[in-house]
């Protein structure tokens, strides 16, 4: 069982889903903060979800404020960045980018990416984070290779 | 587990930097958390805040109470740089910035603001573990003796250490041992460095409560049209302090003057929220006469301490009493009358005083209000002499329930403003009733909207009523606080008033309750809330929270702080354009003055 958290997470990483934020959180993790991660993580998606809607709005206005947009983005991606969301972080980026240049196509494209990636290290986490409290904080805590 | 109140080893060697207050800053939660728990893992005592304008309330209502404030760049409410200038400015503390982005021109721009440091996110625990050490060097700069830095910053921080070693519990005390650490190390230093100061890169020089007592006192001796800087000088005889400093200062003081509205200079020597500094108990006041304002207001504590920041950015601990249900008993003004030469219309707020002022109150509701209205009867009530009197006496006793209104002979009719001597106007009128906080909060902040408006529209009427001249400053500040809450004019009136930069003692604890009262949890373990380390500020929908592990804040109440808020302001605004006042985004002049002084 404890393997196969470790192995779980492993693969996270190797996929490029977290980065090495996440294992700096990790380590902020103790006996008195055991689940700190897991609450990070349920914290930041409960957040970013709502950055996401709010730019779902934004966009489905279509009036295409990119100033607040890349408000918006900037927020996403600075909580992504702390967890260690590496492909949401890319995503973000690019957004940004777009934003910048006042690309709305390359925009609308972007931000759709991103909500896949932004769903997809969710399930992951999620089922990450169950396992390993079925394993046990010990493994939790491991670092990857 | 890590216990913030107990450092490891701490009875024989240094434990600092373990038990440094930080004050974190970040709209978004996550990181929020994250930086809290990387915070507290360097055994830090951490305060967190999601809003701008509820750190600079935290920060005026316990100046004594954090070392070092982090800060993010880009938060809806107040840009950060903005934030970093009134820290820098009110209360002299050192900034750290923090953003995801890393461009040059947004870490150049922290520079220029003052910034001690630029971290780009996300931040490891490695760049925090290392924080303190902007707190050292601050200390060192701003004292002027370069040899006794090491020693008395040592034992301040050793003060601190010993205080967070308390666990945080006895916040007054060690709030006191800070503020009497701090003032005795400002004189010693300013006794025996005159060469000094010459040769060493000069710091800043920073305006306590006392020093500005004397300033004032000087000022109103020579009387304000005729004081120039060199006699001011002569007559505070303060080492270490140059003609130089006294005519900025000056200036500064000057232009406050004038915004009053052409406050004769007997006003001036109102001493505008200098806390009396003779008495420890109170701690610098800075002119918050928020709390009286909050009795008169009836203002849930809360607004009023956040009204109270964003107006005076003096934010006096002594506003917020929590328990103050007695505080009609026990309004005390807190006066720095012995400072003062002048009798100043020091307006005694008795509790029993008599409802002249009802009128203020009406939108008051229950239990607050009563006290408020007593409290502001008591405050119209202009008779000099008696109010010295009453307010020497009852400065002493009311450390520490009553409120301490600060009422200098310019006190407001106006409900809100009247207790304020301090020349800085407490926007935060309505706030004041932060002292009642601790019984009512709720039920006070329900009555934010409606007294305010009463208050607010009462102002012109008692503003004619009031002999004590002290109007003129409280109109300005209200708008202060209320625009606070827009984040423009907030910034511009704290730096008014924050120029005079105070140690503030005592007061921090009794402030921190005051901000801290909104949930109803927080009641008990307030009284010297503001720095334990669990406490975590929120601002939920405008409103302060404090609470002890978990954030909970009455949704409702939240709201009401809000729509308090815009309704607030607009009445101020209107207010103040009726008085003639200009708003005071252009006002505030103290700010050229403060930037020139922050430290790069």
């Amino acid at each position: 069982m404890q393997r196969q958290v470790a192995l779980i997470k492993q693969s996270l990483f190797d996929q490029g889903y977290l980065d090495e934020q996440f294992v700096e959180l990790e380590e902020l993790q103790d006996d008195a903060n055991p689940n700190f991660v897991e609450e990070v993580a349920t914290l930041y998606f409960k957040d970013s979800a709502r950055l996401i809607s709010n730019i779902e709005q934004a966009l489905e206005r279509g009036s295409f404020d990119f100033n607040r947009l890349d408000n918006y983005m900037h927020q996403f991606k600075g909580s992504s960045t702390s967890i260690g969301a590496s492909k949401v972080k890319t995503e973000c980026t690019m957004f940004r980018e777009y934003c910048r240049v006042g690309n709305a196509e390359g925009c609308l494209r972007t931000f759709k990416q991103l909500k896949k990636e932004h769903a997809t290290l969710r399930k992951k986490l999620e089922q990450y984070f169950q396992l390993a409290r079925q394993a046990g904080p010990k493994e939790t805590a491991r670092r990857p290779k | 587990m890590l216990n913030p109140g107990v450092v490891g080893g701490s009875s024989n060697s240094d434990p600092f930097p373990a038990g440094l207050r930080v004050l974190v800053v970040d709209d978004d939660p996550t990181c929020l958390m994250i930086l809290e728990r990387m915070l507290r893992t360097c055994l830090y005592r951490v305060t967190k805040c999601n809003r701008a304008e509820i750190a600079l309330t935290l920060l005026r209502k316990n100046k004594n109470g954090f070392d070092i404030v982090i800060s993010d760049v880009h938060m809806p409410d107040m840009n950060g740089f903005k934030l970093l200038e009134h820290v820098g400015l009110e209360m002299d503390l050192p900034v750290i910035m923090m953003s995801a982005d890393d461009s040059k021109s947004v870490v150049l721009k922290g520079v220029t603001h003052g910034a001690v440091d630029y971290l780009i996110k996300p931040v490891r625990i490695e760049a925090l573990k290392n924080i303190w050490q902007h707190v050292v060097r601050k200390k060192r700069n701003v004292s002027e003796h370069s040899g006794s830095v090491e020693e008395t910053g040592g034992d301040r921080q050793q003060q601190q250490r010993d205080d967070g070693d308390d666990g945080g519990g006895d916040n007054n005390s060690s709030s006191g041992n800070n503020e009497g650490n701090l003032r005795r190390r400002k004189e010693e230093e300013q006794g025996d460095d005159k060469e000094d100061t010459s040769s060493l890169k000069k710091p800043r020089v920073v305006w306590s409560v006392e020093l500005h007592q004397q300033f004032v006192a000087a000022v109103n001796h020579l009387g304000v049209d005729k004081a120039v800087p060199k006699k001011i000088l002569e007559m505070m005889n303060v080492q270490g302090l140059t003609r130089e400093n006294v005519a900025s200062h000056l200036q500064k003081y000057r232009i406050y003057l004038k915004r009053l509205g052409g406050v004769s200079q007997h006003q001036g020597s109102m001493n505008h929220s200098f806390m009396t500094g003779q008495d420890p108990s109170y701690g610098p006041l800075n002119g918050f006469d928020l709390q009286s304002l909050a009795a008169a207001g009836q203002l849930p504590a809360q607004s009023l301490a956040q009204l109270q920041a964003a107006g005076l950015g003096w934010s006096s601990s002594s506003l917020i009493k929590p328990g103050t249900t007695s505080v009609d008993q026990r309004s005390i003004f807190t006066f720095q009358s012995s400072k003062f030469g002048d009798g100043h219309g020091q307006m005694m707020m008795n509790g029993g005083s008599g409802n002249k002022q009802m009128s203020l109150l009406h939108g008051v509701p229950t239990g607050h209000m009563r006290l408020q209205q007593q409290q502001m009867a008591g405050m119209r009530v202009a008779d000099p002499s008696m109010l010295q009197q009453q307010s020497m006496l009852s400065r002493r006793s009311l450390l520490d329930d009553a409120v301490v209104v600060r009422n200098s002979s310019r006190v407001l009719p106006g409900a809100t403003h009247s207790v304020f001597n301090n020349s800085f106007p407490l926007a935060s009128a309505p706030g004041m009733s932060v002292t009642d906080t601790k019984g009512g909060s709720s039920s006070a902040t329900a009555a934010f909207c409606n007294p305010s408006y009463d208050i607010l529209n009462s102002f012109p009427q008692q503003q004619h009523h009031n002999n004590n001249r002290v109007n003129e400053w409280d109109p300005p500040n209200m708008g202060m606080v209320f625009n606070s809450h827009q984040d423009n004019t907030a910034s511009a009136a704290f730096s008014t008033s924050e120029a005079y930069s105070s140690s503030s003692t005592h007061k921090r604890e009794r402030e921190a309750e005051l901000v801290a009262e909104h949930g109803q949890n927080q009641q008990q373990p307030q009284s010297r809330s503001v720095n334990p380390m669990n406490q975590v500020y929120m601002n939920g929908g405008g409103s302060v929270r404090v609470k002890t592990e978990t954030v909970t804040c009455p949704p409702q109440a939240t709201t009401m702080f809000h729509e308090q808020y815009s309704n607030q302001e607009d009445l101020l605004s209107a207010l103040l354009k009726q008085e003639g006042f200009p708003l005071l985004d252009s006002e505030f002049d103290f700010e050229g003055y403060s930037f020139d002084n922050i430290p790069v």
